[in-house]
């Protein structure tokens, strides 16, 4: 990644941004998000497979925004999330610089908005397989069953909200979880509470979702949430058609179609 | 033990359904007592949460009901309810949440025959599914009526 940490260098140097956001060297083996501010640190910078952090998550965050115009080093997901924070007026065209890399870990040149979109449109979003048989193996089983699956995958949440810090998307300064007038959702490690929790995770993601997994690498207990989005994901296709984050259709829950069809209100 | 009596809670939105539920009353129809009408501005207000929190306080069955499309009262409330209901009967269904259980209509101010239609069926239809004991147990509704 010679290219990446030369260009970071020349966009730091010419002061074009004030702080280069990528991945560094972490405790272990792992890699960690770094905050570069000066040319010369920019050696730090990596990026291989174990960079599978949501970076797109810091581009929204008060502590961030002071440090003034950031780079960020933009794979796959963290591009598809930066289009969606773009359609919903979070980013705007100036505003950041794109270091995009490829799946095969080339530097892309991505100058504007429209040009992620270009970019984006040959690159879909896909349900793994695998994740397409274990949602449709929960769908085969019957109502209790899945219900008694769900409640025991839910269980070893203690609400950490790790899933919600790491997702770029859910980037409101106020949560519903933090209204307790009333308390909305009961803070307990209990679950009912865990239940009502990851069901309003996964409806205020709805049709916004770009199924990048950060929640689910975030989770300290592994409960697989992505799961839900995932599923919401195919029910948004399903339903209304085309998918994904773009800057020319409004989010799938705020806009509607007159025709939109269902089969199950009387 | 005496038969078991389903707890219905609807959700209504104000220029539509609430209306025609009281068409219902004024033109003398009867239907069943188990519904407890709650009503919202409009379909659009009525939150995802709330029909999760009726069902945690050990609710049977839910009604969710509003204006025809095309005729709300703030022009486009209702396609936006029905897009959300679509996604969250999807969620539900994945989650193991009983659909069969909530009951989504449209009922204009003018039918007042179709609303007791819609309770009654409701109604008989929970009561053959029986108390919702799987979520009740989740909720930990039943033990808060046994310290009661």
């Amino acid at each position: 990644m010679k290219k990446l940490i030369i260009k970071a260098a020349s966009l730091l140097e010419t002061n074009a941004v004030q702080v280069v956001i990528g991945f560094g060297k972490g405790s272990v083996d792992r890699t960690r998000a770094i905050f570069i501010t000066k040319a010369a640190d920019c050696e730090q910078l990596i990026f291989d497979s174990r960079c599978i952090q949501n970076l797109a998550v810091y581009l929204t965050k008060a502590e961030i925004k002071k440090m003034g115009k950031p780079a960020i080093v933009a794979p796959l997901p963290v591009l598809r999330s930066i289009l969606q924070l773009a359609a919903e007026k979070q980013i705007t065209e100036d505003s950041i610089i794109v270091l995009g890399v490829s799946p095969e870990s080339e530097l892309v040149e991505l100058e504007s908005l429209a040009a992620i979109e270009t970019y984006l449109s040959t690159k879909q979003i896909v349900i793994e397989e695998k994740y397409q048989t274990t949602i449709e193996t929960i769908k085969a089983m019957p109502v209790s069953e899945r219900f008694a699956y769900w409640v025991k995958e839910l269980e070893p949440c203690f609400k950490c909200y790790a899933c919600r810090a790491a997702c770029p998307l859910c980037y409101c300064t106020r949560c519903t979880v933090e209204n307790n007038q009333p308390q909305w959702i009961s803070v307990a490690s209990h679950s009912l509470g865990n239940l009502e929790w990851h069901v309003m995770r996964a409806m205020h993601l709805a049709g916004r979702c770009t199924d990048c997994e950060a929640c689910y690498n975030a989770c300290p207990m592994a409960i697989p949430i992505h799961l839900l989005t995932k599923g919401m994901l195919q029910d948004v296709s399903a339903n209304f058609g085309t998918y994904g984050p773009s800057l020319h259709r409004d989010n799938t829950l705020s806009s509607f179609n007159p025709d939109d069809k269902e089969s199950f209100i009387r | 033990m005496s038969e078991f009596e389903p707890k219905i809670v609807a959700f209504v939105c104000n220029w539509c359904t609430y209306a025609g539920a009281d068409l219902t009353g004024t033109s003398r129809i009867k239907y069943a007592q188990n519904v407890k009408i709650i009503r919202f501005p409009c379909t659009g207000r009525i939150d995802f949460m709330l029909l999760l929190k009726s069902f945690g306080e050990g609710a049977d069955g839910i009604i969710v009901s509003g204006c025809h499309p095309n005729d709300c009262h703030y022009t486009s409330g209702n396609f936006h309810a029905r897009r959300r209901w679509i996604m969250f009967r999807g969620l539900l269904d994945m989650l193991g949440i009983d659909v069969r259980r909530i009951q989504y209509s449209w009922v204009s101010a003018a039918e007042g025959a179709k609303w007791a239609d819609i309770v009654n069926t409701t109604v008989t239809a929970i009561r053959e599914l029986g108390p919702y004991t799987g979520y009740a147990k989740v909720a930990g509704y039943l033990e808060k009526e046994a310290n009661v």
